[in-house]
């Protein structure tokens, strides 16, 4: 809410007020939950004191699933219920899906996204993400002695609509407010560029464990600009245990394994990748169901050269986006490594090699990312201290389209572009008398419409009968800070208009989403109603000041009759406030806030455009520098 | 101002919208020049971005969210479309008045189209011929054409105010542009 602070920015409604925010890295094989105290970014470990929480989910029947290292415990005795690297099957469907035959899962292929059949009955990826968040959630706000107000969850550069969608989602489940999703690389970039005052082009090279992410940044008096990102979003750590796994089964002749042989393999691969990063080789000793007993070492030269081609796999993304950015490995000051992953030696010898230099890993690369995505979250929850003045611009990874005649892309915004950003493109009709348009709505680099992603169609209908080509039809596509796109369109002769939040194919329906969050919610205790109450009216409280003092300070802005409108919004919600009715003061807070949505736009534009119009930007900016210097005492 | 058309949510809004059609130097307080101070140009985009980006509002409202949306999106394109020396070229060109016709592009003299032609065929042959050097001679004589070519262009838009002529000139620089790029993808192709 606090609807109008946003007038004075860096100020705070409350500037002694530190508001409870943190940043997760959703991982595929760990996630992490880090936040600012006083002024330092720090991961938030459990009980126990151990920082990971492995991305694991065991399903029980009739009993609320177990997250971590205790799902992971679970692992060989239950691989069907034991949900891992479940990232990598976010915002997909099952034909997407690499090695399918070696995983223990039973799979639903189901409308758009895959689901998994469990003792616990059917889970999406969405669901089994959510109870990942929620056990960071509840792991923080033990931490932290309070109820959140938002989370920055960082996802890979390279992750497309459908999965950014689709992890939103899952947050919007665990009962997280998304303060922004951030990219990887560029929360990684953030940790490491404040901590070292670092100025100059930076590349940020990320393989974690189920995807691949490279990202060109320049980092430039506290502005944070992401030239370029490209990578591979089935590319990770877990396909070199997937190279050690085919390895073994060809060098010990094994049959076809059973779910839990074909598990407990993959375990002994993942262990001995991560024994070779201190020894020159592992040994792979386990006893399958059949009886047989593998007994094999596995040496450095063996791994490294049955990975190579994983190697250079990543170097291609490399490449093209150093030529995205317009630039050559000589304008690279420095090559920060991201992801559990790059610790592997032939990782940090390649990587090396291509940029003649040797990478940066001062920073853990397993927790770089949560602390970038902790510091986003302290700023944009409103935490701002002087001196934390940096900006990150962001873009887009994957050019966006629409499909044209014949099942070509017509691309509409291209890979890339710093975002927020919108274009708008015309269209015409091809048969006279059409009066309905298909729009298909894809991503990707592809020429054809069947080598890119789907995202989504939908029609604008009622268009006037007209010849063809006489319709003029303006399709709209605005990609936001999230990097998420709506698309909208309209016929410009006739006003007749049409729009989507782009609701990947993929995704969850809205309905979907409410059901999941009534089914969590039915568990919840009672007295969470009565505090309800009472934080909505401080809630209400608070609106009532803000749009008070907005008033005073830019009434003029507002017509006589639309001042009054306001006024008896207040009193309205005055006299709910007294009351314990919930739901009417929600409503009388959503009608306030609606009936002033104008008035708080109106404001905000005047802000800006004061900013704007030719005075000294470097005035206001000081202004605001000293403002928040003073807010924040 | 424009309190005077506050009518209710939407509407209210629109107007809002409507406000910030500045032409792109206008935004960023710069002349409407071919010859721009890029350094400046930056400087004042990353300015901009501090006050209108998103991420300083994330806690606002609704509505505050879509205006610094929308001012952001704004800002953004603004400073692409001056960044780049062609694209603002071809901007400067519609502010003139002069809608750019690259799709009918027949006016083009006969010799540099043939020039195009020869040009084209080569890059295709050397990366046929994987001939890295003979693509990287290409490009640098490309690149060195594109150079003379602005520096005309920017005679011709800020000293000599000939838009006909420079809007020849643009045509001809989102030729070589064009080539420039294809030079590009046959060097990565030849790199993988």
């Amino acid at each position: 809410m606090a609807l109008f602070q946003i007038a004075e920015p860096g100020e705070s409604a409350a500037p002694h007020q530190h508001k409870l925010a943190v940043g997760i890295d959703l991982g595929t094989t760990n996630s992490l939950v880090a936040t600012v105290k006083s002024g330092v970014a720090s991961v938030l470990p459990d009980a126990l004191g151990r920082p990971l929480l492995p991305s694991a989910v065991r399903y029980r029947d009739g009993e609320s699933p177990v997250v971590g290292y205790d799902a992971l415990a679970g692992q060989s005795s239950d691989p069907s219920n034991v949900i891992v690297s479940v990232k990598r099957f976010m915002g997909r469907s099952i034909d997407e899906l690499p090695y399918r035959e070696s995983m223990p899962y039973r799979f639903e292929a189901g409308p758009g996204a895959l689901s998994l059949k469990t003792v616990a009955g059917v889970k999406t990826p969405v669901e089994v993400s959510a109870d990942i968040l929620r056990e960071l959630r509840t792991r923080a706000e033990a931490a932290l002695g309070g109820e959140l107000v938002g989370a920055v969850i960082t996802v890979p550069a390279y992750f497309d609509d459908a999965q950014r969608q689709a992890t939103k989602d899952a947050a919007r489940l665990a009962g997280l407010s998304v303060l922004r999703l951030l990219n990887e690389p560029t929360a990684a970039a953030l940790a490491y560029g404040l901590d070292n005052a670092a100025e100059g082009v930076y590349a940020v090279y990320d393989l974690g464990g189920g995807t691949f992410d490279i990202s060109i940044l320049r980092l430039s008096r506290g502005v944070f600009e992401v030239l370029s990102t490209g990578g591979d979003s089935f590319l990770g750590g877990d396909d070199f245990d997937q190279r050690i796994f085919c390895w073994v089964i060809e060098a010990a002749k094994l049959k076809p394994l059973s779910g839990e042989d074909a598990r407990h393999l993959l375990t002994c691969a993942r262990e001995a990748k991560e024994f070779l990063t201190n020894h020159g080789a592992a040994p792979i000793v386990a006893r399958i169901g059949s009886g047989e007993l593998v007994d094999l070492e596995l040496t450095t030269e063996t791994f490294t050269e049955i990975t190579r081609t994983l190697v250079e796999k990543t170097l291609k993304p490399v490449r093209r986006a150093l030529r995205d950015a317009g630039l050559s490995i000589a304008d690279v000051k420095g090559v920060v490594m991201v992801g559990g992953a790059t610790r592997m030696p032939q990782v940090q010898r390649a990587v090396g090699e291509f940029f003649e230099k040797a990478p940066l890993n001062n920073l853990d690369p397993e927790k770089v990312v949560a602390l970038g995505a902790a510091i986003q979250a302290n700023l944009l929850a409103g935490n701002r201290a002087s001196g934390d003045d940096w900006l990150l611009l962001d873009v887009i990874p994957l050019s966006l389209g629409l499909e044209t005649m014949g099942g070509l892309v017509e691309r509409i915004i291209p890979r890339n572009s710093t975002i927020p950003v919108a274009r708008a493109q015309e269209f015409t009709t091809f048969r006279d008398g059409q009066t309905a348009l298909a729009l298909h709505v894809v991503q990707g680099e592809r020429e054809l419409v069947g080598d890119c992603r789907s995202l989504g169609r939908f029609e604008l209908r009622k268009i006037p009968p007209m010849v063809a080509g006489a319709a003029r039809i303006r399709v709209s596509f605005q990609v936001d800070a999230d990097g998420l796109l709506s698309v909208s369109a309209r016929e410009t002769t006739s006003g007749v208009e049409s729009s989507i939040a782009v609701k990947p194919s993929y995704g969850l329906s809205d309905d979907a989403i409410a059901r999941m969050l009534k089914d969590s919610l039915d568990h919840a205790k009672d007295d969470t109603a009565r505090r309800a109450v009472k934080e909505l009216q401080v809630e209400a409280q608070r609106l009532v000041e803000a749009i008070r003092s907005a008033l005073v300070a830019d009434g003029d802005l507002l017509l006589p009759d639309a001042r009054e409108r306001i006024e008896s919004g207040i009193a309205r919600l005055q006299a709910a406030m007294l009351g314990e009715d919930r739901h009417a003061i929600a409503r009388c807070i959503d009608e306030l806030e609606t009936e002033t949505g104008a008035f708080a736009a109106l404001r905000m534009d005047r802000t800006i455009r004061d900013a704007f119009s030719g005075k000294k930007i470097d005035a206001i900016a000081r202004e605001l520098a000293s403002s928040e210097k003073g807010g924040e005492t | 101002m424009v309190g005077v058309v506050w009518v209710g949510g939407r509407m209210g809004f629109e107007r809002v919208l409507m406000d910030f059609n500045v032409d792109h130097f206008a935004l960023f307080g710069l002349p409407e020049k071919f010859r721009t101070d890029t350094d400046l140009l930056d400087k004042r985009y990353r300015e901009m971005q501090v006050l209108a980006h998103p991420d300083r509002y994330a806690g606002a409202g609704d509505e505050e969210k879509r205006v610094s949306m929308q001012w952001a999106t704004r800002v953004n394109e603004a400073y692409q479309t001056l960044k780049n020396p062609l694209r603002r070229a071809a901007y400067l060109m519609l502010l003139a008045g002069r809608k750019l016709d690259v799709e009918s592009n027949t006016a083009m003299p006969t010799e540099f189209l043939i020039e195009q032609m020869e040009w084209r065929e080569a890059v295709a042959e050397a990366r046929r011929a994987r001939e890295q050097t003979e693509l990287e001679q290409l490009y640098h004589r490309v690149k060195q054409q594109m150079k003379c070519r602005y520096e005309r262009l920017a005679n011709l838009l800020d000293d000599e105010a000939d838009t006909a002529l420079a809007e020849d000139e643009v045509l001809r620089l989102m030729f070589l542009d064009k080539l420039v790029s294809e030079i590009d993808d046959a060097l990565v192709a030849l790199e993988a």
